[in-house]
């Protein structure tokens, strides 16, 4: 029988399914063409309902296994859940005069957001392959169509399309090389795996075989390379709210999963897929995003590059504490700086988003000073220029690999982040030292939308200027993950 | 109130005054005018500020080698162990000042050239203000890094937005340039606190001193071409100069002087106190090419400097010989060559920052600097004139002015170290006096050619107040060094003999040329 503990440490993931049916119930009822702005106003609370709940999950007696060691919460996994569900929120803040504006005024817009985070909070708690595989689910279902939302736009429809194709067979590797796994250690509780594999003189090659099928799952969701290919093609054609909380929350779930899976089976097994994977993602990211003119395939191949960065901290994760803390700082302020970049680039849309060509981006500057000052800050965080988190979280990621004495990835991933440099900088220099193009209007920024940037803001300046407390925070976790 | 109580936060006001001013600015309202007036305001309070370093550094100042004044040391993250620890001794003392001391003027000289966007102008130079003086005073290699690369975006954005036509241009080649040399200092830095636990420059110091970091192989010739490459950019060293012409060139005035002045400085400073710092044996052992390379562009900087058509250029390049000079100095490894290296690095900021002012002016007139524009301006600009004579003959080093101490014990330095050195490097002296004054020649001296110059305004009280102060320092500098020297010494003694002892080398007699002086 589950204990009210148990209902406890589920208790971010009831909010949120509570609060996404009710939402979907109040969709039902409205008449058609009323706006659904204050629904969006309600789905907001629910995401911060969720995060008080996890902030009271959070409290020291609830740490542990709990629903038949399904799950578990520790450090860990309330991080990943603020993560989440900070997104979360601000995805729906900046969705709620996107939405109208765009024509596409639906309440499951709300819905499905909620329900998505219920599956990625899911994700990061989760120590069960098989709830893994579900939350896995839940939440890529959710991205599906939320990719396809803008459903009478070609391309929106072509996002959602290929997203739903390559994804599904991306979560049948997964769960394929979840059966394999069973296979060859008898167990789908990762704290059992890695005990198995751990003390096995002789491991079967049946569990590499199933650790590779995992990656390439875990991989795609990620988008690292070489399974990143749909990226490009999904970001551009998704709404770009929709990409701001694509391009984190789901990947940073996905990063928790993989960080329980390197650091609870095994990892010396995982090292060189992860450090190949990383190279390729840096490379791969940062020269693909050279060569674009859109800014959202830019951030796409960004969002690769920078997946590789991740990348170096888990190959990294032989010094636990390092490794593991760089991981999860890396996921907080990339979430931080990335949805910051696409809630302005929501806000410069335009009917129908076809502002979003490089060239869109000329004289902003000018047009208005405050919108491009902050992407401005946004993009040199995710070039990593001081007194932003991504000059920190680099930082952080470089000295966790030096210190574990991987000198070459080390330098690869600093000449990457020079090379980087270039494609964000091109779209700062678009904004200050071009001329506008005076027929493209800047709308004004709304409520929501200004709360929406002003949460990112002031959580990138934060994880800049005053990481102590985030850091002491994400290196007490490996220190619990360890305690099994 | 007793000033000295104010001794420990003292370089954190001065540091963070600018940002501060800068933050207030964003809030003001889009008066051109008022905007103008309070950036000077922040300016000059934030010199004044500054100055109380100077004013009580003997009661502060550090005893032996290897501490500083005016420390503080916060704790500001705990693991990776960063501290907020800041300090300053002789050197950076007066970088620190002729950085406060620039500004104002470049606040200035920017009054009128700059008439759009006049709010993000001034809030880009106070936030580079501070990110400069930060650069000096940082005694944490993180918070050296982290103020090394924020200096990057002010500046380049100023080069971009509001500078001339192939703005664009010269501000991405300036921001890739070196924004990819400094990311290897930052390896380096990374793999310093991957060995030791610390970033604290003197308790890393002591470290490698000591032997207690190991060193295996090349480690430490690499650790020291990582930091090399960031500075020699900086500087900017012989073969990496090409972005300070385009760079200069494109810049508006303020950009130029602060990018002259100041911002090289930063390349030369880090060469002294961190590459030979931290690395006394690497930097002695590799001094032969080093040197040669800073000879070559002695040379080579004067010879181009001859040639340009334009200006601008030709004082842009007339800086990479000047700073052949400074890294010459340095590493002579010489009392007098360092006394001398940290003197031009003031010297060279008060009249290659004056120059480019100067040209400003001239420029804001014609709006353009090409050299055959002009000719016999002195008969319509008598005081321009003037006083573009006073920073000239300070330029190329006429004695009794700044310039002539600096190089002269440069040179002697270079010669103590080996005579093919100074005998080499002598020849710029000559070189800069030929375009320098061939320069003035061409401008000022004969006939008005083109009919436009014959009605040129004179400079105004703006211009004057401007001007004035510069040359008026640059011969109490030529004349009474030692006010500025003491400091420097003592500190360069302390820096050469920890080199020394590091080096082991057979040391060279160390003549305190300086007391000629006294």
């Amino acid at each position: 029988m589950p204990t009210a503990a148990d209902y406890i440490r589920i208790l971010p993931e009831i909010v949120l399914s509570v609060w996404g049916m009710t939402v979907m119930f109040i969709e039902a009822l409205l008449p058609p063409g009323r706006s659904r702005k204050g629904l969006g106003v309600f789905a907001a609370f629910g995401a911060v309902a969720a995060i008080a709940a996890t902030a009271y999950q959070a409290q020291p007696q609830f740490v542990g296994f709990g629903l038949n060691q399904m799950l578990r919460v520790d450090h860990f996994s309330v991080f990943f859940h603020f993560i989440v569900l900070f997104v979360a929120l601000a995805t729906i803040l900046m969705s709620l005069d996107y939405l109208p504006f765009q024509k596409i005024d639906h309440g499951e817009y709300y819905a499905l957001i909620l329900l998505g985070a219920v599956g990625m909070c899911l994700m990061s708690s989760a120590v069960e392959l098989v709830l893994i595989f579900i939350a896995l689910e839940i939440s890529s279902i959710s991205s599906y169509i939320l990719a396809g939302f803008r459903r009478n736009a070609a391309e929106s429809a072509e996002s959602s399309l290929k997203y739903f194709l390559l994804g599904s067979f991306a979560t049948a590797f997964f769960l394929y090389g979840v059966a394999l796994l069973y296979g060859a250690t008898g167990s789908t509780n990762v704290f059992d795996i890695a005990a198995t594999l751990g003390n096995a003189a002789h491991i079967e090659p049946l569990a590499y075989v199933a650790v590779a099928l995992i990656f390439t799952g875990l991989g795609f969701k990620v988008a690292c390379a070489p399974f990143h290919i749909w990226t490009p093609d999904v970001y551009e054609g998704a709404p770009s709210p929709v990409v701001a909380f694509m391009s984190t929350a789901p990947k940073a779930a996905a990063f928790a999963v993989l960080i329980r899976l390197v650091i609870d089976t095994a990892s010396p097994h995982w090292f060189w897929v992860i450090w190949i994977a990383a190279v390729l993602s840096m490379c791969v990211g940062n020269l693909g995003a050279i060569l674009q003119s859109n800014v959202k395939r830019m951030l796409a191949y960004s969002s690769i590059a920078h997946a590789g960065y991740l990348m170096v901290a888990f190959a990294s994760a032989s010094n636990r504490e390092l490794g593991i803390s760089a991981a999860m700082f890396y996921s907080a302020a990339y979430a931080a700086m990335n949805v910051g970049a696409f809630a302005v680039i929501t806000q410069m849309a335009g009917s129908g988003e076809r502002f979003s060509q490089i060239d869109d981006y000329s004289g902003l500057g000018k047009r208005s000073p405050l919108l491009a000052a902050v992407l401005t800050f946004f993009l040199l965080s995710l070039i990593g220029i001081p007194i932003t988190g991504g000059f920190f979280a680099k930082f952080y990621v470089f000295s966790a690999a030096l210190r574990t004495h991987l000198i070459w990835l080390t330098i690869i991933g600093v000449a990457n982040s020079g090379m980087g440099s270039y494609y964000y900088l091109r779209l700062i220099v678009r904004m200050y030292m071009f001329e506008p193009r005076t027929e493209t209007p800047t709308p004004k920024v709304q409520l929501g939308m200004g709360l929406a940037i002003a949460i990112s803001l002031i959580a990138t300046l934060w994880l800049g200027v005053l990481p102590n407390a985030i850091l002491h925070y994400t290196q007490g976790a490996p220190t619990i993950l360890a305690s099994h | 109130m007793n000033l000295s109580t104010l001794n420990p936060w003292i370089l954190t006001l001065t540091t963070f005054l600018p940002a501060l001013g800068a933050l207030l600015i964003a809030f003001l309202p889009r008066r051109d005018r008022d905007i103008r007036w309070f950036a000077l305001a922040i300016s000059v309070i934030t010199l004044l500020v500054s100055l109380h370093l100077p004013a009580h550094y003997r009661e502060v100042a550090p005893a032996g080698s290897g501490s500083f004044a005016y420390e503080q040391n916060l704790h500001w993250v705990t693991s990776p162990n960063i501290h907020y620890h800041i300090g300053i001794d002789g050197i950076s003392l007066w970088l620190v000042v002729l950085t406060t001391f620039l500004v104002p003027f470049c606040v200035l000289a920017s009054w009128k050239s700059i008439h759009e966007r006049v709010k993000e102008f001034f809030i880009l130079l106070l936030l580079l203000e501070t990110a400069m003086i930060g650069v000096f005073i940082a005694l944490d290699l993180f918070l050296f890094y982290f103020f090394w690369e924020a200096t990057l975006i002010p500046m380049a954005l100023i080069i971009g937005i509001f500078g001339h036509q192939r703005r664009v241009y010269a501000a991405v080649k300036f921001f890739l340039y070196t924004m990819i040399a400094s990311v290897f200092m930052l390896a380096a830095i990374i793999w310093l606190y991957a060995q030791s636990g610390t970033f604290d420059f003197t308790e890393l110091q002591h470290l490698l001193a000591t032997g207690t970091i190991a060193l295996p192989g090349h480690t430490a010739l690499w650790l020291f071409l990582g930091f090399f490459v960031a500075f020699a950019v900086k500087v900017p060293l012989f073969p990496l100069h090409t972005w300070l012409p385009d760079a200069h060139v494109e810049a508006p005035t303020a950009g130029s002087v602060l990018l002259a002045g100041v911002l090289l400085k930063m390349g030369t400073y880090g060469l002294l106190r961190f590459n030979i710092g931290l690395f006394p044996a690497e930097a002695h052992r590799n001094a032969p090419w080093i040197i040669t390379l800073a000879i070559i562009g002695i040379v080579y900087g004067a010879l181009v400097a001859l040639v340009q058509p334009n200006m601008k250029k030709l004082v842009a390049y007339s800086s990479v010989s000047h700073l052949g000079f400074v890294v010459l100095g340095i590493y002579s490894f010489t009392q007098s060559g360092m006394d001398g290296a940290v003197f031009q690095m003031l010297n060279h900021g008060i009249s290659t920052g004056a120059l480019f002012l100067l040209l400003g002016m001239v420029y804001d007139r014609r709006h353009t600097y090409e050299i055959k524009e002009y000719g016999g301006l002195a008969t319509p600009m008598p005081v321009y004139a003037t006083l573009f004579l006073i920073i000239t003959l300070s330029s190329i080093g006429l004695p009794l002015m700044n310039g002539f101490i600096g190089e002269f014990l440069i040179l002697s330095g270079a010669f103590q170290a080996k005579a093919i050195y100074g005998i080499i490097a002598a020849s710029g002296v000559i070189w800069s006096a030929f375009y320098m004054l061939w320069l003035y020649q061409r401008t000022f001296y004969g006939v008005i050619t083109n009919p436009i110059n014959a009605t040129l305004p004179d400079i105004d009280v703006r211009e004057r107040s401007i001007l004035w102060p510069l040359a008026v320092l640059a011969l109490i500098m030529g004349v009474f060094p030692n006010f500025w020297m003491n400091s420097i010494d003592t500190s360069v003694a302390g820096i050469l003999e920890m080199q020394k002892r590091a080096a082991s080398a057979t040391a060279p007699t160390v003549s305190t040329f300086y007391t000629v002086f006294k």
